[in-house]
């Protein structure tokens, strides 16, 4: 740091995406702002500044502020990032922020990602359907530590929409499951806590709303901040599909 | 009618401890309102990491583990601050609590029999775990605990049971609403109806009536602005309508955890895992200073203890100087690239996303930095809030009390569980007892008042000061007067300050007056409630000469059992110009007060007998605003079943109702 205090601070432009459909004056349209650049500035300090020194009205979200919760997805520089841990030194100075896409827009840079997945949770009927009920007296149904390693991984998605944004097919498909969906859908397939076939399952996965509607672009996987292994993802429901109804 | 609602039970937060006593009351055949600031899988809950206390005893290191051995724990870990019967009822329920959590499809990470390598007291171990508890749920070390306790996810377990929790409540259809804010409670003669709440989205009021009421909105941390671990929206919220109401006590509002390890300078929890896994904390030359302080617990003695060494390590000029401030290392390097990708991946992440740097080869800069509130609605076992019928709280917004002064890592997540179970039958048996007889008139006077604080505040017009300044400003006072050694004239500095700040929000103007849910009026509105939050804290802290748990005082260094084994209790009357305080016995008190095992062990002792103490704790607590429980003051309790002491025998069984 005191290497680079030598040098002459950049000063950022911030390129806004601004729109608030409340307000029947206002239209969609791109607003700059001028900041200039501290260390160790994230996108989240950035557009704090922003709000409470230069626009009060500017709308986004934050929540945990520690890239664990969700909430900050945006396009930055026309690629969907968690606004949270993305440093503006990683960035060009002129940066272009933009909601989602592929989500209803509430404000600004917020959209609505939770009645999103939400919705998709109910259509994929995202969770365990249990073998019997729970027995308050039994000591826990033994796992495989590798295994429930296994399940922890595709759990480990946090439902920013960054790939759902980054879709081709959910951006012109509203009806996509996206990446999210279908690594939800494998999650609850592999847990043998779930007694759900690959009958049950059929419906549900090939369709066009499921892994067959996916065309291979693939971007979910480049894109993906938790790293999940979304290829492995889609090759494992296809192949499980073409194995068919059997039940 | 358009904007009133009715539905049986409105749960106020979706956050763990709302969506479980949500699902407990949904289950029971009630119609369940959720009321969410953000979706609830954004909520504060996912960012627990390490661990959820419950006494499996699968391994090794847990052999031997039970509820009377997690009680006593954490009743150490209080400080002696806990309703003893509320932390007995809440040992017995975690084990249960975390199977069905197993149930619903958490991945917990299991026991691998065979020779597993651990860090123990700084000594690298084999244990060789048999295979008869193959696949059963592993626990870890945490904090203050005489057992390996804490059950894990890697350290993704909050997130982990977050969504295996919603996922039911999605199962169940439970109408959960997001983006909405409860700025006010609908009651009248001592009664909650319900709660007026405003859409983030549209800034649109709205009432929504029912039978029971319950406050799950979490902790108040961000009265110390960006000084806290706490997400954005941990504002104290439900603390504050539950305030407002002027009938509704909150509880030990002045019992604040800070926790050892925030990752500097962001602030990000770093998880107590770490040191519970073998993580050691460095000084600046990097010497363990831990092992001379606490010989016995070292890097795991309990948080409020290991914050004060780190505080008087750096103090003593043994800190690392940044232009960030002072901060001391936390080591895993030894821990080895596997146990970092599989036991802690999260901190891994979180440091090479917020620190820039890799676990494996970087040593970690850390800082005590606020956590957890111990205090908030004061609420009976069964949920109840003092004061008013129809009201609840539950998990972290709630004084139930289990954490007394200090709580102990990994409990927190447990009460969520625990706790949700719990309120929730109490909750849905109050609301299948009682009749709803709509008050429109009520309801629709509700939202008009809070229509009405909005656009006064849109009408304010001149020079005066930001929002935002405000909260910054009661931040640096609470970070820097109200912190984790406090001294009496620095208290009092602190209530002066705290009491101009408050004073300066009538003052104060907005920026914007944007059409819609304006993110500056949002917040503008929630201002006052933490100002009185963070003025009932500092006041509590000067007024309690004591030291107990995370509450030290320099200049009254001893826990005082004679004086000060009760509960702060506060209530702000409508239209006073302050708060008023008032205190009740803990509870009644199996455990006698004694030795925590670390920390300093000098006291002030009890001068009365337990079993007087014991006599009057039903009667005082009545008196501040306690209702009938489903069962009387104590029938829980296992007496001498954890200390081996004879039971005060004129203590057992009711003492009222």
């Amino acid at each position: 740091m005191s290497k680079r205090s030598g040098q002459k601070r950049r000063q950022l432009r911030f390129e806004i995406f601004r729109f608030n459909p409340e307000d029947p004056e206002s239209t969609p349209h791109i607003q700059c702002y001028r900041l200039d650049e501290t260390p160790y500035l994230s996108l989240y300090l950035a557009l704090n500044q922003i709000r409470e020194q230069q626009d009060a009205s500017l709308q986004f979200d934050f929540c945990c502020r520690s890239a664990i919760c969700g909430s900050c997805a945006m396009m930055v520089n026309g690629r969907p990032l968690l606004a949270c841990r993305t440093l503006t030194k990683d960035l060009p100075e002129r940066i272009q922020l933009h909601p989602l896409p592929a989500f209803a827009l509430i404000g600004d840079l917020s959209v609505d990602t939770g009645s999103w997945f939400s919705a998709m949770n109910q259509r994929v009927a995202a969770w365990i359907h249990e073998q019997h009920p729970f027995d308050p007296d039994a000591p826990e149904e033994p796992m495989n530590d590798d295994l429930a390693q296994a399940i922890y991984e595709g759990d480990r998605c946090i439902e920013c929409g960054c790939c759902v944004a980054g879709c081709g097919i959910a951006n012109v498909k509203p009806e996509f499951y996206g990446a999210a969906g279908l690594n939800r859908i494998a999650r609850f397939m592999i847990d043998p806590r779930d007694r759900r076939e690959t009958c049950d399952w059929f419906e549900v996965v090939s369709s066009e709303e499921g892994v067959f509607g996916c065309v291979g672009l693939m971007a979910c996987q480049d894109i993906c901040p938790r790293n999940l292994p979304l290829l492995e993802v889609h090759a494992y429901l296809r192949r499980r599909m073409l194995a068919g109804r059997r039940c | 009618m358009e904007h009133v609602e009715t539905t049986d039970v409105l749960v106020i937060g979706g956050g763990l401890a709302g969506e479980r006593c949500a699902m407990e009351a949904a289950s029971a055949g009630q119609d369940v309102v959720i009321l969410s600031i953000v979706p609830p899988r954004r909520s504060h809950s996912c960012a627990a990491q390490g661990g959820m206390q419950a006494a499996l005893g699968n391994c090794l290191m847990a052999r031997g583990d039970s509820p009377d051995i997690h009680y006593l724990d954490t009743v150490r870990g209080s400080d002696w601050g806990v309703d003893q019967e509320v932390a007995r009822i809440f040992a017995e329920e975690a084990p249960v609590a975390v199977r069905e959590l197993a149930h619903f499809g958490v991945p917990w990470t299991r026991l691998r029999p065979g020779k597993n390598t651990s860090f123990i007291q700084g000594r690298r171990v084999e244990l060789d775990e048999p295979q008869s508890k193959a696949g059963l749920i592993m626990q870890r070390d945490f904090g203050g605990t005489a057992k390996w306790r804490a059950c894990y996810a890697a350290a993704g377990t909050g997130h982990a049971v977050l969504y295996a929790m919603d996922s039911q409540v999605i199962r169940l259809g439970i109408n959960v609403r997001d983006r909405m804010e409860a700025v006010s409670l609908i009651h009248e003669g001592g009664r909650c109806w319900g709660a007026v709440a405003r859409c983030l989205r549209t800034g649109r009021h709205r009432a929504f009536f029912a039978r029971a009421t319950v406050i799950a909105t979490g902790g108040y941390g961000r009265i110390y602005g960006q000084y806290t671990t706490n997400a954005t929206i941990n504002e104290g919220t439900g603390a504050a309508v539950a305030l407002d109401t002027g009938i509704v006590p909150l509880g030990n509002m002045e019992a604040i955890q800070f926790h050892p390890t925030g990752l500097v300078p962001s602030g990000i929890l770093v998880t107590e895992a770490c040191r519970g896994d073998g993580g050691y904390l460095l000084d600046r030359k990097l010497q363990r200073f831990m092992v001379a302080a606490e010989p016995e617990k070292q890097e795991l003695a309990s948080r409020d203890v290991v914050s004060r060494h780190m505080m008087q390590c750096m103090k003593d000029g043994r800190g690392v100087e940044t232009p960030f401030g002072r901060h001391l290392w936390l080591d895993l390097r030894h821990l080895g690239e596997r146990h970092l990708d599989s036991k802690l991946r999260e901190v891994r992440d979180i440091c090479r996303d917020f620190a820039g740097l890799d676990p494996a080869k970087d040593l970690i800069p850390v800082r005590p930095t606020q956590h957890y509130s111990m205090g908030g609605v004061r609420v009976d076992k069964d949920g109840q809030a003092y004061g008013m019928a129809g009201l609840f709280a539950v998990g972290e917004a709630a004084c139930w009390d289990m954490h007394g002064f200090n709580r102990l890592g990994g409990n927190s997540l447990a009460e969520t569980i625990v706790a949700g179970r719990i309120v929730g039958r109490s909750v849905s048996g109050f609301a299948a007892g009682s009749s709803l007889s709509v008050d429109t008139e009520l309801a629709l006077g509700c939202v008009r008042d809070a229509e009405e604080r909005s656009r006064s505040w849109l009408a304010r017009t001149g020079t005066g000061p930001c929002v935002y300044e405000i909260r910054d400003a009661i931040a640096e006072t609470m970070v820097n007067k109200v912190g984790i050694f406090r001294e009496g004239k620095e208290l009092q500095l602190a209530v002066a300050e705290l009491w101009k700040h408050l004073a300066r929000i009538d003052q104060a103007v907005l920026r914007s007056k944007a059409p819609g849910m304006n993110p500056e009026l949002s917040f503008a509105l929630r201002i006052k409630g933490m100002a009185r939050l963070a003025l009932v804290t500092a006041m509590g802290a000067l007024a309690r000469t004591e030291s107990r748990g995370a509450h030290f005082r320099v200049d009254y260094p001893l826990r005082d059992d004679a004086s000060w084994l009760k509960r702060t209790l506060v209530r702000w009357h409508r239209d006073a110009a302050g708060p008023e305080f008032s205190y009740e016995p803990v509870g009644m008190i199996d455990v006698p007060p004694g030795e925590r095992g670390y920390g300093s062990a000098a006291r002030i002792e009890m001068t009365v007998p337990v079993a007087e103490y014991n006599s009057r704790v039903a009667a005082e607590q009545q008196l501040q605003g306690r209702h009938g429980t489903s069962e009387p003051t104590g029938s829980r309790m296992k007496w001498g079943a954890a200390t081996g002491n004879k039971p005060p025998h004129d203590t057992v069984g009711g003492m009222d109702e």
